[in-house]
């Protein structure tokens, strides 16, 4: 551990006066740092605000029958919640927070490329999640469409799709500018002697990110706008009622939308990635191996998006070719899990919190990994498709995968971006409760798809009732946990904890510099003469 | 759970079967590993590590064995799914359309149903077609499930191996009642569904039916789902109920104008074939498409008819 010293050090990057004082001071801030943590806080609400939207949409399964709000509402809630978590806390997500914070810092930058270009992407996903917002409030009535807006039932309802979709559209910008603008980092401004194959997997994953974003969003933007001008104009893209194709949609919205997944989950993985050597004290296991599995996550999974429509009457050839691609694109994931796995052998743990993260990400990702394999198949697809069990899938994926790295990741960077050191046995205990509802919450999912209980469903058949008490019993649990992890940072923010440098012993670059990081990061720019996890 | 009820059970089963199983053997194998080396490598157990920096006949080896595995699943999936597609000729054949938020089931004598009756042991061959938004129709028993897509005509066939009643879901998420949506499948055996099938077209017994004031209005609001959101017994649902309705003074809201109608013939008309043009006060607009290709005029007269005897 480095010794603390405040004295004789050029301002942090918190504590930094520019022309502005005070909040005008970050959101006028190119500072990559700032931008991180602007993400970071106006993430967090969204977040918050999904799972109370989650809480309430469980409690009203607890039993058949209405509990707390009508169907209407129920539909608008469910729309809401995929909408506030998909688009404004984990498509960002990891990226956008750590992303932007460490990125520059961990291949030895001064900022992002193009730092003005970063904060107007802040200022478009603020846009975004306003307009969102806004939809909520004005015209008739809160959309009940679900987040993926299938046509023609988004054409056809009254409800105000039109807000909902552009806001969705201006935060795509977002997302694309921010990709671009880590490409080009990653391009221009690595430290001199950190070529390519030593830059930190998180830059890699970070890299595979950017292009999907890049590439792939563009295309969701356009399908928006049609559904836009179809709603407005009737021009009859998607509605077979005026010669339109409500499956050119789907094809439209998943060719994005499965790519997004990957926007979810690829920085998450780079995150654990950096995690799991700097508590096995060890190098990791198989670096190119991991390169190479982000990169061909990244490609292959831009040709899998048809498994998402297995039951719309596509023809038989598509139905294979596409099943056979999705279960290619599980290969990569696999081989990051046996690296993470190897790299703990002849290890020598430091049992820390955010490596207790690491472990339980690796456990729920796995299982919803797995279960994706059920969804990949087709004879089995057929059975599950649309049914609880898809929820149970992508939940383990996008809030067990990206949301435990996102922990994860803000437990072992938190020192880092502060300088003080929460409580460890907080939010260790917070962790087990949180990790014990999590799968009670959404394990019973899995068994309900099984038997056959639909997802989007406000009321449901006596048969379904046992496994649906469990899943919000576990909400509770789960949300209880939450809320200890959460009080235990704020607490260390607002300076009960320690003041440390840098608590873990970490190898790459962020931790070689004192915190928090000073405005530029580094006093003199570092030259690299060795891997990233060189212990 | 349903083991047997249609003839792709066992084949669906297997495949869920493989594909659990070597997730199950790997998620177990995997979470043992990792925690026993978190155990084994702990730093007071093991102070130093040993710097590894790969291994590429391991990654090899990590690479192979679970493509060969994932294709074996894939294998599976497709053996599975694939005699899906192909409907035997002599398949009973039967049309069946989704509409928010029931459903219609014809046959090929012309009788109309809104539960699917099936003869037990016989191959039956389903169109499936949606008048307004996408609709699925999903069996859990049969593990069956084919999306009902508007302006397009999908295709699903099944055989019902074993007697009973077996539920039939929407899962395609499509609205307001989307999760009230769901009928049955009854499977009966060969000469119960023979008479059932035969009494049902009878046109004398239909005849006798309709010598009941309304039986033929009340039949046609049964198979055309009108009562999925109009109640006849005074509930309040999505639209205003049938009880009462005929003949009285109602406030209706037009454009953005209230005015006050009496629901005569002619109201109810307008009503079926433009349901968006006079909204009673207290509902939402939007929420019904036009009846105007399913409902004839004298179809509309049956309806008027059983309307009145709903006092």
């Amino acid at each position: 551990m480095t010794d603390f010293n405040h004295t004789n050090r050029e301002p942090n990057f918190l504590e930094y006066k520019g022309k502005y004082k005070g909040i005008l001071g970050w959101i006028t801030s190119t500072d990559h740092k700032r931008i991180g943590l602007l993400y970071f806080y106006s993430m967090m609400f969204f977040f918050l605000a999904g799972v109370v939207m989650g809480l309430l949409m469980k409690y009203e399964l607890i039993s058949p029958g209405e509990q707390i709000m009508g169907a209407q509402t129920y539909n608008g809630l469910f729309t809401l919640h995929g909408l506030t978590m998909i688009f404004l806390f984990v498509i960002p997500g990891v990226a956008a927070v750590f992303g932007n914070f460490f990125l520059p810092i961990l291949i030895g930058a001064k900022d992002v490329s193009f730092p003005r270009l970063n904060l107007m992407s802040w200022y478009l996903y603020i846009i975004g999640a306003i307009i969102v917002l806004i939809s909520q409030f004005i015209g008739d009535g809160p959309p009940d469409t679900g987040w993926t807006f299938y046509a023609p039932y988004s054409l056809k309802t009254n409800t105000n799709v039109v807000a909902a979709v552009t806001g969705a559209f201006i935060l795509g910008f977002s997302s694309i500018l921010t990709g671009l603008n880590f490409i080009v980092t990653m391009h221009r401004l690595r430290a001199p002697g950190m070529g390519w194959l030593r830059m930190p997997l998180f830059g890699w994953a970070l890299y595979g990110t950017g292009w999907i974003q890049l590439l792939a969003t563009p295309v969701v933007g356009i399908t928006f706008l049609m559904v836009i001008a179809e709603r407005l104009l009737g021009i009859g893209f998607f509605d077979p009622a005026i010669g339109g194709d409500p499956i050119l949609y789907q094809h439209l919205f998943w060719i994005y939308s499965h790519p997004a997944v990957y926007i979810m989950i690829l920085p998450a993985m780079g995150a654990i990635t950096e995690i799991i050597p700097t508590f096995a004290r060890k190098t990791i296991f198989g670096y190119t191996a991991i390169v190479i599995s982000s990169m061909a996550i990244a490609f292959v999974g831009y040709f899998v998006w048809g498994h998402h429509m297995f039951t719309s009457g596509m023809s038989s050839t598509s139905r294979w070719v596409f099943s056979l691609l999705t279960f290619l694109v599980a290969i990569p994931s696999a081989i990051k899990v046996f690296n993470w796995t190897a790299t703990l052998y002849k290890s020598s743990i430091n049992l820390q919190t955010p490596f207790y993260w690491a472990i339980a990400f690796v456990f729920v990702f796995m299982i919803g990994g797995f279960s994706g394999l059920v969804l990949g198949s087709l004879a089995t697809d057929i059975h599950v498709h649309d049914t609880a069990f898809v929820v149970a899938h992508f939940h383990y994926i996008v809030f067990g995968g990206t949301g435990f790295a996102f922990f994860g990741a803000l437990h072992y960077w938190f020192p880092k971006m502060f300088a003080r050191v929460y409580n460890f046995k907080v939010a260790n205990t917070g962790l087990i409760i949180f990790f014990i509802g999590f799968n009670m919450l959404y394990f019973p999912m899995f068994y309900l798809g099984l038997l056959g209980m639909p997802r989007r469903y406000y009321d449901y058949l006596p048969m379904f009732h046992s496994a649906n008490i469990l899943s919000t019993v576990g909400s509770w649990i789960m949300a209880t946990g939450l809320l200890i992890i959460i009080i235990n940072l704020i607490r260390a923010r607002k300076g009960s904890g320690k003041e440390v440098d840098d608590p873990w012993d970490g190898k790459t670059l962020e931790w070689t510099i004192p915190s928090p990081p000073i405005v530029e990061n580094f006093e003199e720019i570092p030259e690299v003469k060795h891997g990233p996890y060189e212990y | 759970m349903y083991s047997g009820a249609s003839n792709f059970v066992t084949t669906t089963d297997t495949a869920f079967a493989v594909i659990i199983g070597i997730s199950v053997i790997f998620l177990v194998g995997i979470t043992a590993t990792m925690l026993w080396f978190v155990y084994r490598y702990n730093k007071k157990r093991n102070p130093v590590a040993t710097q590894i920096h790969g291994s590429n006949t391991l990654e090899i080896v990590w690479t192979v064995i679970p493509t060969i595995l994932v294709l074996v699943m894939f294998f599976y999936g497709w053996s599975g799914y694939s005699p899906m597609k192909k409907a035997p000729e002599d398949a009973m054949k039967v049309r069946a359309t989704a509409r928010m938020w029931s459903w219609l089931f014809e046959y090929e004598n012309g009788i109309k149903t809104d539960t699917l009756y099936i003869p037990v042991n016989k191959a039956v061959a389903l169109d499936l077609i949606s008048v307004d938004v996408i609709h699925s129709l999903y069996i859990p028993a049969f593990r069956v499930k084919e999306d009902m897509v508007p302006g397009k005509t999908n295709k699903m066939w099944f055989i019902g191996q074993k007697e009973g009643n077996y539920e039939l879901f929407c899962t395609e998420y499509c609205g307001l009642s989307h999760s009230y949506m769901f009928t049955e499948v009854k499977v009966l055996p060969q000469q119960e569904f023979d008479t059932w099938y035969a009494a049902m077209a009878d046109t004398s017994k239909q005849s006798a039916m309709a010598a009941k004031p309304g039986a033929a209005g009340r039949r046609l609001v049964q198979v055309n789902g009108c009562l999925a959101c109009h109640s006849a017994d005074g509930t309040k649902l999505i639209g205003p109920t049938f009880k009462g309705l005929y003949g009285k003074a109602h406030t209706v809201i037009t454009g953005n104008s209230e005015r006050e109608i009496i629901a005569d013939d002619d109201y109810i008309i307008k009503s079926i074939y433009e349901p968006n043009e006079d909204i009673v006060k207290g509902y939402v607009k939007g929420q019904m498409i036009s009846y105007k290709e399913q409902l004839s005029k004298e179809d509309i007269a049956h309806i008027i008819e059983y309307l009145k005897t709903l006092e």
